[in-house]
């Protein structure tokens, strides 16, 4: 019935059966919208968020979804500005995934802040002493950059691309694209590194408060680090569980092979500065203002933050993921690959964790316990939709978009296996760019 | 947000937060008028824009 939507040369499961998936995930996605219509409702008595809590799940989920997203940004960066030809395989996908992980913290904060009329305010009476000001700021325009890259790709729809004036459209972003992916990547780095500010710049809370250079604390540029470290993975991870999902290889490896490359990289060199961040703030910075480090990682009534938390975030899911990745072999070994994504996406979740719930749970007064915090369901739905907006979004865009600009040739219809290596054996003949080693050999 | 709005003042704080918003704004702004006129114009006279794009 929708096969004219579909794009030519490909193969897609019956209505009936997408229909069906897209129904299961929209249960998924009423849940959580009748939470949230009860805490607009209702307001945030709805949650558990107390005087100690300030920012809760919801804060956690909004730092955790941007810095995954980040991989938007970064792959958007590499591919217009630095130039890396063959990233425009697997771009159109960064981008879509950035779209939904930023749109969802749009929505959470849509929620978080309690009366989304007001949600205007930000702007127009804007506090220019607050980091989240700034954060207000370049989320706002970044959803705009990532909105304008999305636009062509949906222009680019087989009965959409057919109008004239959509069909320029589209390829008239796709020239300018580069200016808009400059502007992207200059606002990411600033909200990307605003959000580890917040954190940063807390010298009441003293297991988030570090030293800096002017304004900006070492968490500022850490948190842009990791996001463009990890973003990348999270790409990476999304193109491996749609391969799954479909039963079809999307893109080559040798595209997954240079951008966990990349990625590997920068998360080594972010574990490096990590370390250096975690050990000067141990002990320099923590025992400047009265606190050891044990007192952070007690095991006291109340508390369940131990060790476990320090070394499941900078080794289990920082160093261990970073050498796997920097090594041919474990980009090129699939089970190793699936771990390294995975461990570094665990990493840079539990580290926005510990920055916006722990930062919050450790005892500043000598009076004073651990603060214990379990959300609400009303939350926990809330924060659950967007995984559901995601794959419904994510499906939508498989089905009737050309997101991967491989996949035809990856996947030939039958009677079109002959074209497909021909077309494969012009490749070789004309090399594209410069390839990593294991990229060559693929 | 503007200069006219009660809270303004022309300090460094406000220079350079509102001018780093206007900045993007202007940018994002200027590009997609470019990209919409131009393809009124192509569809205009008739033409269209290349194949592959990505």
């Amino acid at each position: 019935m929708d096969s004219e939507l579909i794009p030519e040369g490909v193969q897609r499961c019956s209505l009936g059966k997408f229909i069906l998936w897209i129904s299961a995930c929209g249960v998924v996605l009423l849940i959580g919208v009748y939470a949230m219509i009860l805490c607009w409702v209702k307001g945030l008595n709805q949650t558990n968020m107390n005087d100690a809590y300030g920012f809760a799940l919801w804060i956690w989920a909004d730092l955790a979804i941007i810095a995954l997203g980040g991989g938007a940004f970064f792959t958007g960066f590499l591919r217009y500005i630095i130039g890396i030809k063959e990233l425009k395989n697997i771009i159109n996908y960064a981008v879509l995934i950035g779209f939904i992980c930023y749109s969802s913290a749009l929505l959470i904060l849509a929620i978080d802040i309690g009366q989304p009329l007001r949600g205007w305010f930000i702007f127009w009476h804007a506090n220019v002493h607050s980091m989240l000001t700034e954060v207000a700021f370049c989320l706002s325009c970044y959803f705009a950059v990532l909105t304008i890259e999305y636009v062509p790709l949906v222009l680019e729809n087989r009965k959409i691309d057919k109008i004239p004036f959509f069909h320029n459209l589209s390829h008239n972003m796709h020239e300018v694209m580069a200016v808009f992916a400059a502007t992207g990547a200059f606002l990411s780095f600033f909200h990307q590194g605003s959000l580890g500010g917040v954190a940063g710049v807390l010298f009441g809370r003293p297991f988030g408060f570090r030293e800096g250079v002017l304004i900006w604390p070492w968490t500022f540029f850490l948190f842009t680090w990791s996001a463009a470290a990890v973003g990348p993975c999270f790409t990476i991870l999304i193109t491996k569980i749609t391969e799954v999902a479909t039963g079809k290889k999307l893109v080559k490896d040798n595209v997954i092979e240079l951008l966990a490359k990349i990625s590997g990289w920068m998360l080594l060199t972010y574990m490096i500065a990590k370390l250096i961040d975690t050990w000067y703030w141990a002990t320099h910075t923590a025992p400047a203002l009265g606190f050891t480090l044990a007192q952070f990682y007690t095991s006291d009534p109340g508390s369940w933050y131990g060790y476990w938390i320090l070394f499941l975030e900078v080794v289990l899911g920082g160093i261990v993921p970073a050498l796997i990745l920097v090594t041919r072999f474990g980009r090129t070994n699939k089970l190793a690959l699936w771990i390294a994504i995975t461990l570094a996406c665990v990493g840079v979740c539990t580290n926005r964790w510990v920055m916006v719930l722990q930062v919050l749970a450790v005892p500043v007064m000598t009076f004073d316990g651990w603060f214990t915090y379990f959300p609400s369901w009303q939350e926990i739905a809330t924060t659950i939709l967007p995984v559901a907006y995601g794959a419904i979004l994510i499906s939508l865009s498989y089905r009737y978009l050309p997101v991967f600009p491989q996949e035809r040739e990856l996947n030939p219809l039958p009677g079109q296996e002959t074209e497909t290596v021909k077309q494969l054996e012009e490749d070789q003949e004309e090399p594209v760019g410069k390839l990593s080693p294991a990229a060559e050999t693929a | 947000m503007f200069p006219f709005s009660f809270e303004w003042i022309w300090d460094m704080s406000h220079i350079v937060f509102h001018g780093g918003l206007w900045y993007a704004l202007s940018i994002l702004g200027a590009g997609m008028t470019y990209c919409i006129l131009k393809a009124a114009y192509d569809t205009a006279k008739g033409g269209e824009g290349h194949g592959e794009h990505h």
